[in-house]
């Protein structure tokens, strides 16, 4: 990257608001230039002297009390129509509990398990970086490079680990989201083959034992590790799939 | 009563924004009598808009209402400047900020740093106080003032490097007087 792009783009690092590619060009520019590096600490000095505390401006403690007061004035008038319309609200609130209450036994009959919404999720979320071109965020086969990438995006450590010598090559890694939260995402590749292993932490506390399972023509193993959540996916055959997560744990 | 239940829903989703939509307001009009007049005005609105509020960033909504009503005020009580809209290019932002002067940046004191962010054009103050004291991201604050992602980081950049030159300037001053 250039000095004039890294200028350009210098606010949106500092404020980390890049995507991961640009963040490490950017990154990679600062490591040689010291010009830009003069600027990028400029900025967040003048960052840090702007966000101390106090210069903001506090309300003062009447102001909720007198916001409070104002808020029920406002709502008064309208009592009177809402009266009128009272009845009219009961039977269409009747109406309507009856069909929450369908609805509700149906959803429960027909719920799928969690476990089964998370292989569903994980089988899409490893077709989706197949198919987008997005496989990784931080191309690298270097576990101390991929490692320290996820430090700050996400609340966990997630072990990375190189199995190059036994035949599975670390990729790289990115970002992903699984059952509403941030999760790692690990790519190996094994010959032909694209392995996505996710890891987050988990709730289980104890040790299961592992859970192999095929879903779209996908092999998918999910076992829990000292306090995390792992689940490997890929087109490769379940004998050399099993074979990488005994690596994995070992 | 239904009323009551929206009132209460409103005050608990909207009321503790509170402090973030009193500092805009207070940013934006200088004084503090306005500002608190200008927020109770921001909350009614709110409160007479809520039925078309849909869950969201609930603090993004009020912030967008009372930018906008501290906006409209501006217009009718201070010649605000608006009719000849800023140049949103990135051009302005050259390598100034590499000056090693910004090490004594440290020094400057609170007041100081006041002064010079209020003389900061509103349209650049604003997005320094959402990004820099409420912590806003680029994408929310597009939203609120209604621009491009990309012009809220070249106008942060160029609102970034005039309060440093302000600073800077101030900061001179004061040593020199100093010595």
């Amino acid at each position: 990257m250039s000095c004039k792009e890294t200028r350009e783009l210098i606010h949106g690092y500092a404020d980390a608001e890049l995507d991961l590619v640009k963040s490490l060009e950017i990154e990679d520019h600062l490591k040689s230039c010291h010009d830009c590096t003069q600027t990028y600490e400029g900025i967040r000095s003048l960052r840090s002297v702007v966000s101390r505390g106090a210069l903001r401006f506090e309300p003062p403690a009447t102001l909720e009390k007198r916001l409070r007061t104002a808020l029920r004035k406002e709502s008064k008038p309208n009592r009177g129509t809402w009266l009128l319309r009272w009845r009219w609200l009961v039977a269409g609130a009747s109406l309507a509990g009856a069909a929450v209450v369908i609805w509700a036994v149906v959803a429960i009959i027909a719920r799928p398990s969690a476990e089964d919404l998370q292989a569903r999720e994980i089988v899409a979320s490893h077709v989706r970086s197949l198919m987008a071109d997005h496989l990784t965020d931080v191309p690298s086969s270097d576990q101390h490079t991929v490692k320290p990438w996820f430090d700050g995006k996400l609340d966990f450590s997630p072990p990375v680990k190189d199995l190059r010598p036994q035949g599975f090559v670390l990729t790289g890694g990115r970002l992903d989201y699984i059952g509403n939260r941030p999760v790692a995402a690990l790519v190996y590749q094994r010959r032909q083959h694209s392995i996505n292993l996710f890891v987050w932490p988990s709730a289980e506390a104890t040790a299961m034992s592992e859970k192999a399972s095929v879903r779209q023509g996908y092999n998918l193993i999910r076992w829990f590790n000292s306090g995390m959540t792992y689940w490997a996916v890929s087109d490769l055959n379940l004998a050399e799939l099993q074979q990488f997560v005994q690596l994995l744990q070992e | 009563m239904p009323d009551e239940i929206r009132t209460v829903r409103f005050e608990e989703t909207v009321l503790p924004h509170l402090a973030a939509a009193y500092n805009l307001a207070r940013w934006l009009v200088h004084n503090e009598h306005d500002a608190e007049d200008l927020v109770q005005e921001a909350y009614l609105r709110a409160f007479k808009f809520f039925s078309g509020y849909h869950g969201g960033d609930s603090r993004a909504w009020l912030l967008t209402i009372v930018r906008n009503t501290c906006y409209t005020w501006l217009q009718q009580n201070r010649a605000l400047r608006l009719i000849d809209p800023i140049d949103d290019k990135l051009e302005e932002v050259g390598s100034d900020f590499a000056d090693p002067e910004t090490l004594l940046l440290q020094d400057a004191d609170s007041q100081l740093v006041r002064q010079a962010l209020e003389e900061l054009p509103v349209e650049f103050r604003e997005i320094v106080v959402m990004r820099e004291m409420e912590g806003l991201a680029y994408k929310e604050i597009a939203n609120i003032v209604d621009i491009p992602i990309g012009t809220v980081m070249s106008r942060l950049a160029r609102g970034r490097k005039r309060l440093q030159a302000l600073l800077v300037d101030r900061l001179g001053k004061e040593v020199q007087i100093e010595l």
